[in-house]
């Protein structure tokens, strides 16, 4: 009894880890431009298939490499090039609309369209068959007891750890993560201070679509089959986790994150698996009713 | 029995004290400033009555029956009506447009009536149409009828705005800061709009203002406040002869 | 006269689909073509009530839709066919033609009901939480009909084509695409003579400035509750007539891509604009029907200039890689839809003259 609560623990650690590391792109976008980048569930897919070329290419070429060195070589460039495609999209989607004064919402539904032809763009070029994702290192089982601990299981929730602490570091500490919270503050005054508003918009995305890269890569590596419609349904979980934190705050995407993890792995020690979604999102909504702006969000006075 | 009677309103945003034990009285047919510096908390008790925040602690009464706990629109529906400090028109909707909504408090048909275009529906939108036109005409603005209130120079719409409240038929208008804005021929037409309205249509009007000029020269009793504390009430006269609504506004003389 | 020049047009158009079709003119294709666009009218419309009137940011249409289709298939296939879980028909099965509208808007009523759930929370929020909250429940929709293997669950479920039969056994005419036509024009003049009312203005002004529309005796409450419940009752009717066209419905036809295809007519057409929901409707539908043909012309003419490589063949899937592209590139050049928020009489005055609306 007492193995099985900690296996699940584990397993939900591990999910929260994947969710989180999303969430946190979308809560990123959100806090500095008020945009839900509906796009970013699918530059998660887009992450972990770039992580199977580089990856597939690497262990072509460097034959004698290890897999571990392969690895290393495949973990920053899936991430810079992940992050490329998610800046791709803010420069030639995102922004002349944002110039033209575009209501807020067109920027959405232009998102949401960037979305359906990264998956569908995706599913056309490469077809319908899966990848399956190579093995780079081997599998470690540590077992305590029952308990059995994969070492990809551990990097994973380190790596989100790691990357939620160099987040909050980055928008709480330094200037450019003043900078981005002086812009989800006031769009217009930000320019005139001298801020150049378009770097820091775009450092914005850098940040976040390399974080769903490395989530491409380790989701990959720990569930090595890909297609092109991985990302949506994770995708929008995450979206969700992050409002259920209170979306634009890291702290509420990453606990936000976690919290879906549980809520998943609880109901299905519980229920059958197909009540999983179901019971997972009502609960979340129940949330949200509760305390409509989130965990860690803030009501916004109105002044009048 | 007296129109509006405040009684130790005070209200707490977290624990912060913006207003602490106000009481006003109107009897009906008066015309009373409030002032006070910037932040004093002016635009909360104006809030607090037209129902926008619920009171931590007081009573609000109008026509001798509680309004707290009301929601705005009831609230309107009873004759309270106001204007915002920051005009607050639908700017993408006509003049007229503006003004006929406004009669929601007394709409006399149903979503089905809508629907259906029953007879009651004509009737009924007959009659708010006529009522809307009336406001426009007597406030002289029939010709900006058709006109997006985002169009109009910022004078006017202040006026359309008070033709907004005015449409709803108040026997309170709540008034908040009318001249913020205005250049001072503007002004000069606002102290005899309002001077003319308060005449015409027989209402009781509270406004907040900062200019003097227009509170002393229309006012006949004003409270002045202060960090939420009511620090000064009287006429015109007594209160700008007040040492302590002098050092509110001007600092101690020590500085 | 001249003002009944338009609907005497529109009746006329009427008659004269009824006719072809009954005829077979116009074959079943063109026939199908002509009723997802009437649904597709109905829901792009509906949610403009919300989306675009009110300015609210729901994104779970296809999830009222749902509600509406299995509400109104599962009462027909009780109430008239001889069904294996629910035995034989309560009724005779010639009544289903006079009880289908009926069924209809008892699947929109319950659809209306899931859309109060949803009005609720958005009491208290606005933007985009309710944005989460519709899409939430637009998974909570579907996953619960996933759940319910008494109608089918994730299988789907059928019958709806027995109804049709039997309404044709009553008098041979193509119901279906008479049905779809009345609702579209019933859902329209619906939306039409509510958001003109200065009763349905209210949600207008809820738009513009919510804190204003209170203070000024509009109940914001009442008012977005009404709205929420036509947009997703409407939504419920376009269900009900989707499910009957096909004869088979399954959860995954309701999913979020749907409530997208909803959404991306909306802004399309342009935010509170009812002529610009029902254009962009019709556009949306044709194209969406139009690159079925051209995508293998294209195939065969990239093939014939040897710009592909013989092995790989331009498949259907780019439909949905092209519909995207073109409606990011349409949001480009016209960021606020292709309407505004105007209507056709406001851009062609004289069109005025030619109709009478009430």
């Amino acid at each position: 009894m007492f193995e099985s609560i900690v296996q699940n623990l584990f397993n939900a650690l591990q999910w929260g880890s994947f969710y989180s590391l999303i969430a946190l792109g979308y809560t990123l976008v959100y806090g500095v431009l008020t945009l839900i980048n509906f796009a970013h569930g699918d530059i998660f897919m887009v992450g972990a298939y770039i992580a199977f070329f580089v990856a597939t290419f690497f262990l072509a070429t460097l034959t004698s490499a290890p897999g571990w060195v392969v690895l290393t070589i495949t973990l920053p460039l899936t991430m810079i090039l992940t992050a490329l495609v998610g800046v791709t999209l803010e420069r030639i989607a995102y922004r002349p609309l944002r110039r033209k004064g575009a209501n807020r919402l067109y920027v959405v539904i232009t998102a949401l369209m960037c979305g359906l032809i990264l998956e569908n763009g995706n599913l056309a070029l490469l077809g319908a068959s899966r990848k399956s994702f190579p093995e780079m290192i081997e599998k470690v089982v540590y077992t305590f007891g029952m308990v059995s601990l994969t070492n990809l299981k551990i990097a994973v929730i380190i790596s989100a750890v790691l990357v939620f602490v160099l987040l909050q570091f980055i928008v709480t500490k330094t200037r450019i993560g003043m900078a981005m919270r002086a812009i989800s503050y006031d769009k217009f005054a930000v320019p005139l201070m001298g801020i150049p508003i378009d770097a820091i918009i775009v450092f914005t995305f850098v940040l976040g679509s390399s974080m769903a890269g490395l989530a491409g890569l380790l989701y990959s590596l720990s569930y090595p089959i890909l297609d092109p419609y991985m990302g949506a349904l994770i995708g929008w979980k995450a979206f969700i986790a992050a409002v259920v934190g209170g979306i634009g705050d890291i702290r509420g995407a990453f606990l936000g994150g976690f919290l879906l993890g549980f809520v998943e792995i609880l109901v299905v020690a519980f229920f059958p698996s197909t009540f999983r979604d179901l019971i997972a999102f009502s609960i979340l909504l129940l949330i949200l009713v509760y305390k409509p702006t989130g965990l860690f969000g803030v009501a916004k006075t109105t002044k009048i | 029995m007296a129109l509006l009677d405040i009684n130790g309103l005070t209200q707490n945003f977290g624990g912060l004290c913006a207003l602490s034990d106000f009481s006003i009285r109107f009897e009906g047919g008066e015309l009373t400033g409030l002032i006070g510096p910037n932040g004093a908390g002016k635009t909360t008790v104006f809030n607090l009555t037209s129902g926008f925040y619920r009171p931590s602690q007081g009573d609000i009464r109008f026509r001798d029956r509680s309004i707290v706990g009301r929601k705005p629109h009831q609230i309107t529906g009873m004759g309270i009506a106001r204007t915002f400090q920051n005009i607050r028109l639908w700017k993408d909707m006509s003049v007229l447009d503006n003004i006929r909504i406004s009669q929601h408090y007394a709409m006399g048909y149903s979503l089905w009536d809508a629907l259906a275009r029953t007879a009651n529906y004509d009737r009924a939108e007959k009659k708010i149409l006529r009522t809307a036109s009336e406001i426009l005409e007597s406030l002289d603005l029939t010709r900006y009828a058709d006109e997006l209130p985002k169009n109009l120079p910022y004078g006017i719409q202040r006026k359309v705005e008070i033709a907004r409240a005015l449409s709803i038929q108040p026997s309170l208008l709540l008034l908040d800061e009318p001249a913020a804005g205005l250049n001072s021929s503007d002004v000069q037409g606002l102290i005899q709009l309002i001077r003319w309205i308060h005449e015409t249509f027989d209402i009781t009007i509270w406004m907040i203002e900062h200019q003097m000029a227009v509170v002393m020269n229309l006012c006949s009793w004003i409270k002045v406040i202060d960090f939420g504390v009511t620090i000064a009430e009287g006429t015109p006269d007594e209160i700008q002869n007040n040492p302590d609504v002098i050092k509110a506004y001007l600092g101690d003389d020590n500085i | 006269m001249q003002r009944f020049s338009v609907p005497l047009l529109l009746a006329l158009l009427f008659g004269a689909l009824v006719a072809a079709s009954h005829t077979g003119a116009i074959d079943l294709y063109i026939q199908s073509v002509i009723m997802f666009i009437g649904i597709n009218i109905i829901l792009s419309s509906s949610l403009n009530i919300v989306n675009g009137y009110m300015g609210e940011f729901a994104c779970g249409h296809a999830a009222f839709m749902a509600i509406g289709a299995y509400v109104a298939s599962i009462l027909n296939v009780l109430l008239f066919t001889k069904d294996k879980y629910f035995g034989p028909p309560l009724l005779p099965p010639e009544l289903s033609l006079y009880f289908f509208p009926l069924v209809l808007l008892a699947g929109g009523a319950a659809a209306a009901l899931a859309g109060m759930l949803v009005a609720i929370p958005s009491f208290k929020t606005r933007g985009d939480y309710l944005a989460i909250i519709t899409i939430a429940a637009n998974f909570i929709v579907t996953s619960t009909i996933i759940n319910m293997n008494a109608i089918g669950g994730a299988r789907g479920f059928m019958g709806m084509k027995k109804i049709i039969f039997s309404m044709e056994d009553v008098l041979e005419l193509p119901w279906m695409l008479i049905w779809v036509i009345l609702g579209t024009v019933f859902s329209v003049w619906t939306i039409r003579r509510f958001v003109s009312s200065t009763y349905g203005k209210g949600i207008i002004a809820i738009h513009q400035d919510e804190i204003a529309a209170e203070i000024m005796g509009v109940n914001t409450n009442r008012m977005k509750l009404m709205a929420f419940m036509i947009s997703s009752g409407l939504a419920g009717i376009a269900g009900g007539l989707f499910a009957h066209i096909l004869g088979y419905i399954n959860p995954g036809s309701f999913g979020i891509l749907k409530s997208t295809e909803c959404l991306v007519m909306v802004y399309l057409g342009g935010m509170g604009s009812l002529s610009g929901s029902v254009i962009s409707a019709i556009l949306f539908t044709l194209l969406l029907e139009g690159l079925r043909f051209v995508i293998p012309w294209i195939n065969t003419g990239l093939h014939w200039l040897h710009l592909l490589p013989d092995a790989y063949e331009v498949s259907q899937v780019w439909k949905w890689v092209i519909i995207p592209l073109i409606l990011v590139l349409l949001m480009q050049f016209r960021p606020e839809g292709i309407m505004g928020n105007k209507e056709l009489s406001d851009i062609f005055p004289r069109l005025k003259r030619w109709y009478h609306f009430k």
